[in-house]
């Protein structure tokens, strides 16, 4: 079934892609089939009756049976002892789950409406995208700007809520390569079901080189550095680059230079201020058919060079 | 009061005593409010449905279809907020439970029969204003109304948040009335292990009304605080703690999941007793394992925050404490079955509903364990699997048990008989409709899709299309259920006083009974379920 595939799906879960994964499967089939077993007694049992005991006529006579003491007993332990024998086994796999390395990998990730924000010790940041190398401790340490999101990467079986004003962590190693999908899974408004990142898993050796290529964008050229912050801030997520379609946002395809409306049927002439006011005061000017309080200010998170950096980049989207 | 008619049939009811809107609005009989609650309650569940339909709707492709995320944010928020605060809260206890809980005790009304009116003027104000909302700046917090989502939002949380402040109050003056009716009012011989099994469940629901509703009430109050004064209480830029909340809400809402369930154990009681002529199995068991459920359900709602950031102790102690809610729910399923073991069992329209009940709860309850496991529930928490497992329990659960306990009572709420035939269809729409809409959820959730998405992958799109299409079955169910009322009501014939052979108090009387229920005080010799 190609659509499962598609999902990292076999056999109906996302491919395990870390230890902790395939021990949360082992036991969800155990789960499956103790369930299935006892909805076959429940509901077959019941069918089962229904059938032998139909009733053939109104004067039928019943059986008077109150109560049978051993019976009762035998379903109330039976599942008793099955329940805590699967609360024992949660219990060690999420001990593993919360159990975070000594000296593992720290990323940090910021959740924001509706955006992951991610930031690496050397400086490198990246924005709804998580490279860590494989079979490494990784700890992710987790927080929000506005309100709660959820951290979940259903291929690693891990989730974490991201609470403003506090620190949470999760941790994993993962042992396959590939891209793996990051979902919020906190309700945190109109982009919640956009709200999706990649978790990229590569070799130790590309993870080295591909850190070191991000440090280096410091160097690149104006207008390149604009594109990657373009990623990295999220405005890719609101606002389309490369074609007319309308996101959240409008979209800055050919934009610069050209005549905007605004929502008061003013005017004005889209240049370098027009765009810097859009950037850190969006509430000064709303474009037609757009509403005010949607897109957050950037003032005081992009630093001069920056701010011209994504001019730059604008400029160029013909 | 009106005046006193005599009627063409001759027959002196509750129905036709009194004539007028007035002497309906102003009816202090128990069995005049639970219909006013009934008509009330199915408007808004028309509501509530028509949202859920829109929702499908719109997730039938991936990508928006006709609502935009804000809309269906809304819509969503609409859809949870009536159908728990409007219709599976008040719909047993406040229907089925006004008109019978009296007439199971052989009492002639409620303990405080004012105030049963006032909770009914109370609960439709509150309701009325929650409604209002939609033609204001609407809402779209989710039912559950997290912090700090909740404070930010620029949604008319407060005038909401107030509507079910105002509904829990009219749920605590129920709650209170039934309490009291079942210690002050059973008639003489009913003791307290004579009681029907419907009125053990309605009594174990009341006690969770009166003891939690109010934690909810305060838990709102202060969201209301938090927005308009900014006390910081949730809102961590002001050194709350938003997390707060959350224990505060599902210290209510947790053991509101029993006050939604617990009525509709004490429905099916009835039922399957009723159509297999038979005594209830373990009738001790099941009386006290609601109480049981009703006392454990206040410590287990950490369930609902392993992923918080709540402590790993805090967690394994809620998953640990779950799982002993567990066993006396596994224990009412046995007695079921159990009774069931050499009965004489006739398959009417209310009978299909306690065995879809029984059907639908038995997967909601497992599905429910894993949710309970620590470890699974980190991956499942907040996806489709809840989604699915809650509807299990909710409509697989509740839903059918009123639909079951409503075509069984029927005859004696209205005098009149319904198609059988097209009873049976409605149950096999909404059977078949309900798997067919529900179980593929299970699925998307074990894949990963989070609930509340407007949007999802395209990996996830058969799975949701097949979803839709079920929702279009439960809907044909529900009109086609509307349709046999009518019907029933306009054309049906007489019912007689006991059209099913029961042996509880309410069938003694005629079909409907008169406004002060019992001729005569029954004076009561034994058991409800004495099929010998
Ligand atoms: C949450 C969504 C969102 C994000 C993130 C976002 N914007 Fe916006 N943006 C909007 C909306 C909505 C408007 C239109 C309303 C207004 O004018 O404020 C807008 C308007 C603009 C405009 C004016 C466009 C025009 O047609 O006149 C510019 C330029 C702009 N944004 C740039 C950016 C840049 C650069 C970033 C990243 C640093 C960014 N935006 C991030 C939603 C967003
Ligand atoms: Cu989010």
């Amino acid at each position: 079934m190609f659509w499962l595939n598609l999902a990292h799906a076999e056999s109906l879960m996302p491919t395990a892609a870390t230890d902790v994964a395939a021990q949360v499967d082992n036991l969800y089939k155990f789960l499956l089939i103790s369930s299935f077993i006892s909805c076959a007694i429940l509901i077959g049992g019941m069918i089962f009756f229904a059938m032998k005991y139909k009733r053939k006529t109104d004067n039928d006579k019943t059986a008077y049976i109150t109560h049978n003491t051993f019976l009762e007993f035998l379903w109330s332990f039976i599942p008793l002892v099955i329940f805590l024998g699967v609360f024992g086994w949660g219990w060690h796999i999420y001990h593993q789950m919360r159990h975070m390395p000594e000296n593992g990998l720290e990323i940090h990730v910021t959740g924001k409406q509706w955006a992951w924000e991610v930031q690496y010790k050397s400086g490198v940041k990246t924005a709804n995208l998580v490279v860590v190398p494989i079979d490494t401790d990784v700890k992710l340490i987790l927080n929000s700007m506005d309100v709660i999101h959820s951290f979940y990467v259903p291929s690693f079986r891990i989730k974490q809520d991201a609470v403003p004003g506090r620190y949470t962590a999760l941790t994993f190693n993962a042992n396959k390569l590939g891209d793996f999908h990051i979902f919020c899974t906190e309700y945190c408004g109109t982009q919640h079901s956009g709200m999706i990142g990649t978790l990229k898993v590569v070799s130790k050796e590309d993870y080295d080189k591909w850190l070191e290529e991000e440090s280096k964008v410091s160097t690149l050229p104006l207008a390149q550095r604009g594109e990657k912050l373009f990623q990295v801030k999220a405005c890719a997520g609101c606002h389309s680059a490369s074609d007319m379609s309308v996101k959240v946002g409008p979209t800055l395809y050919k934009k610069f230079g050209a005549e905007e409306e605004l929502n008061d049927g003013q005017k004005l002439k889209v240049d370098e201020n027009y765009v810097r006011d859009s950037i850190l005061n969006p509430n000064t000017h709303i474009v037609k058919g757009f509403q005010a309080n949607v897109m957050p200010s950037f003032q005081g998170q992009l630093s001069e060079v920056e701010l011209s950096a994504l001019i730059e980049y604008i400029k160029t989207l013909k | 009061m009106g005046t006193t008619t005599a009627t063409h049939s001759g027959e002196i009811n509750y129905i036709n005593e009194f004539k007028g809107l007035k002497s309906w609005f102003t009816s202090l009989d128990h069995k005049r409010i639970g219909l006013m609650y009934m008509i009330s309650v199915m408007f808004f569940f028309l509501l509530g449905g028509l949202a859920a339909l829109l929702l499908r709707l719109e997730l039938l492709k991936p990508g928006g279809q006709f609502l935009t995320p804000d809309q269906y944010n809304q819509v969503l928020t609409y859809h949870g907020a009536i159908m728990v605060f409007m219709v599976i809260i008040p719909g047993i206890p406040a229907v089925l439970g006004n008109f019978f809980l009296p007439l199971h005790i052989g009492a002639k009304d409620v303990a405080f029969p004012r105030l049963n009116l006032a909770s009914w003027y109370v609960f439709m104000f509150g309701a009325l204003l929650a409604a209002s909302t939609m033609f204001t700046s609407k809402i779209d917090t989710g039912w559950t109304f997290y912090t700090p989502y909740s404070i930010k939002t620029g949604t008319a949380v407060v005038t909401m948040v107030l509507a079910a402040f105002i509904m829990g109050m009219s749920s605590i003056l129920t709650g209170l009335n039934f309490i009291v009716t079942v210690h002050k009012l059973r008639a003489p011989g009913m003791t307290m292990h004579r009681m029907p099994l419907f009125v053990w469940a309605l009594y174990s629901t009341a006690i969770l009304q009166v003891l939690a509703t109010p934690v909810l009430g305060i838990t709102l109050l202060l969201l209301v605080a938090e927005r308009t004064l900014g006390v910081g209480i949730f809102d961590p830029a002001l050194g709350g703690d938003p997390v707060l909340f959350q224990h505060f809400f599902w210290f209510y809402s947790h053991p509101a999941v029993y006050i939604m369930i617990l009525p509709a154990m004490g429905v099916v009681s009835e039922l399957i007793t009723t159509f297999s002529k038979k005594t209830i199995f373990g009738y001790t068991a099941i009386a006290y394992s609601s109480l049981g459920i009703a006392g454990v359900s206040f410590f287990v709602w950490g369930h609902h925050m392993f992923v918080s950031g709540q402590s790993e102790i805090a967690g394994i102690v809620f998953s640990f404490i779950t799982m002993l809610v567990g066993v006396p729910t596994a224990i009412k399923m046995f007695n079921w079955l159990a009774t069931l073991y050499k009965g004489s069992i006739s398959f009417q329209s209310p009978m299909l509903y306690a065995m879809g009940f029984m059907f639908l709860f038995a997967i909601g309850g497992v599905t429910g364990i894993m949710l309970a496991v620590l470890a699974t529930d980190v991956h499942f928490h907040d996806t489709y699997f809840v989604v699915a497992h809650f509807h299990y329990v909710m409509v697989g659960g509740t839903l059918m048990a009123l639909m079951g306990g409503f075509y069984y009572w029927f005859p004696k709420m209205f005098g009149k008989m319904y198609n059988e035939s097209l009873a049976r269809l409605t149950f096999i729409f909404i059977f078949v409709g309900f798997n067919v809409t529900f179980f593929p959820q299970f699925i998307l959730g074990a894949m990963g899709m989070p609930r509340r998405y407007f949007d999802y992958i395209p990996a996830y799109q058969s799975l949701n299309a097949i979803s839709t299409v079920g929702s279009w079955l439960i809907g044909t169910g529900f009109l086609l259920s509307l349709y046999v009322l009518v019907q029933g009501l306009r054309k049906g014939e007489k019912a007689p006083a006991n059209p099913w052979g029961s042996k509880t108090l309410e069938w003694t009387v005629p079909s409907p009974p008169i406004h002060t229920n019992f001729e005569v005080d029954p004076i009561v010799k034994a058991g409800p379920y004495e099929y010998k």
